[in-house]
């Protein structure tokens, strides 16, 4: 009965595994088979050309999205970092951090639309024109949640021998925060980062009213800026073949973005880092 | 080298639990002094007073003076300043799991600071050495962490790690108790040889533990000490009657 109960249980979570890659590998296939075809080098180092040409390629849609998320990092990431160190170290047990976890509960839960909205008028009515900076804030505003608690978390299951026996050496608080339990903590730190890097590279909705599209090669802070889904909403949106063809290719190369940075993340700190931590 | 500890009417609180009461005892410098007593009967309590890490708790309070050497810890000196003069190793052995051997044992410096790799080379070597770990794992120092260590090897380490910053007392918080009997014995033979330049106190739940190494004993019982003698003296003739009933097995 046992090995019975044991079998069961064991099929029953390979089922649920399956069931869980299986769309992930159909959507890959799919876009391999539908985006392939139009990836030749043009599509890396060419721009749209008008309606009625052929040819043309998502240079400026890859650049665009490659500055968008550089900026939202450096937003997202260091305020999302900071927060969660907040959360867990300093302001433990404190009001002012309970209000502010509340806030970023619900800061992940804002529709990215509104997201978009808000930043419009924050950013882009003062600055009076669309721009890839706008653009970038929305994004990065949008990790902040997402890194903040992740960070949080992570640093809560760092044991407390570790942070006795930094301070048992003399070690001030602070750096005992910084350089140990943050330490202890970054393989998990660095896993939320990129959660919240991988979900804002998709984002379509915040940049429509901020960084609002650019069909010319631009990587100026200042300007309107294309995004690889927001020229995938737009080519995939048209009546033109050739255009739903570079939209299948677009969304490739989206994906396939995503895991290159994601992976590339993980070798570089992957890398000097030693194994061994439990 | 080390120095004499001396402490008057030391009252210890977690909240409105009052865990340590009137204590006042001189431990003598370079020499190993062993505390016993039931599980929460204050003995790691006391120990976590001589540097202060007893207050890293929110809810934790202490009054009276603890003077070492010629500095009274709660009056002259911030916590960190204590903690550097006064190394502590825990009951579970806790090397910083991201960190190689080599900068486990460097931390307390590093941490603090301190940059001239020529100096610190000589000093990872030689608290190594003086923490009996030198042999075992002197090849591998920066390329293993210090969590690939067996448990033993890693208490090694955290004395090594305590002895890095060059303290002058050694606190040992039932050092030995989450290791095998082999470990043990290398801990011992350790505290056996570190008292004669280092004030050891270390707490055990193992009596003959402590008629093995310390010179002096204190028996604690319910927040009071009850009594602090020579080793030989708590063990053979004890003058108290709950330090006989705990010593012969009675209750604890």
């Amino acid at each position: 009965m046992r090995t019975l109960t044991d079998h069961a249980v064991t099929a029953m979570s390979i089922a649920a595994t399956l069931l869980v890659i299986t769309p992930l590998v159909a959507i890959f296939v799919y876009l391999v088979l539908r985006g392939a075809s139009s990836l030749n080098l043009d599509f890396f180092i060419k721009v749209p050309k008008p309606v009625g040409e052929v040819g043309g390629g998502m240079a400026n849609a890859i650049l665009g999205s490659g500055v968008l998320l550089a900026v939202a990092s450096a937003i997202g990431v260091p305020m999302g970092i900071g927060g969660g160190i907040f959360l867990a170290e300093f302001g433990r047990g404190t009001k002012f951090a309970n209000a502010i976890r509340f806030t970023a509960d619900v800061l992940n839960g804002v529709p990215s639309i509104v997201m978009g909205l808000a930043i419009y008028s924050l950013v882009v009515v003062p600055q009076g024109r669309f721009s890839a900076f706008s653009g970038g804030v929305a994004l990065g505003i949008m990790m902040v949640p997402t890194v903040c608690r992740t960070t949080e978390e992570m640093l809560l299951m760092v044991p407390h021998a570790v942070r006795e026996a930094a301070l048992g050496l003399g070690v001030p608080n602070w750096r005992s925060v910084l350089s140990i339990t943050v330490k202890t903590a970054s393989p998990g730190i660095i896993t939320g980062c990129m959660l919240a890097f991988a979900r804002v590279a998709g984002e379509t909705a915040p940049l429509l009213f901020t960084a609002f599209g650019n069909p010319f090669l631009s990587s100026s802070l200042n300007q309107p800026i294309e995004a690889l889904p927001l020229q995938i909403f737009v080519y995939a949106n048209s009546p033109y073949e050739d255009w739903h063809r570079l939209a299948w290719g677009g969304a490739l190369v989206l994906i396939l973005l995503i895991v290159l940075a994601v992976s590339l993340v993980r070798y570089v700190t992957s890398r000097g880092v030693l194994k061994g931590a439990s | 080298m080390g120095v004499g500890i001396e402490v008057t009417n030391l009252n210890a609180w977690y909240g409105s639990n009052h865990t340590l009461q009137d204590i006042t005892l001189n431990i003598p410098a370079n020499h190993a002094t062993a505390l016993i007593g039931p599980s929460g009967c204050g003995k790691s309590t006391f120990v976590r007073c001589l540097n202060r890490m007893h207050e890293t708790n929110p809810i934790a309070r202490v009054t009276g003076s603890v003077r070492i050497g010629d500095i009274d810890i709660y009056e002259d000196a911030k916590p960190v300043q204590i903690r550097r003069r006064v190394g502590m190793v825990f009951q579970r052995p806790n090397p910083f799991p991201t960190m190689s051997i080599y900068d486990n044992v460097a931390s307390g410096l590093k941490l603090n600071g301190y940059t001239n790799r020529r100096v610190l080379d000589e000093i990872v070597e030689k608290s190594l050495k003086n923490s009996a770990l030198w042999d075992e794992v002197k090849d591998d120092l920066k390329k293993k962490s210090g969590a690939s260590l067996s448990g033993g090897q890693q208490q090694r380490l955290c004395i090594a790690r305590a002895l890095a910053v060059d303290p002058e007392v050694l606190l040992m918080d039932e050092p030995a108790s989450a290791l095998d009997p082999v470990s043990t014995s290398k801990i011992e033979d350790l505290i056996f040889q570190l008292k004669s330049q280092y004030t050891i106190v270390i707490v055990t739940h193992n009596m003959q533990q402590a008629a093995r190494v310390a010179e002096k004993t204190g028996f604690f019982l319910n927040g009071r000490l009850v009594e602090f003698d020579s080793t030989h003296k708590i063990f053979t003739n004890p003058s108290d009657k709950r330090t006989e009933d705990y010593i012969t097995g009675r209750f604890g």
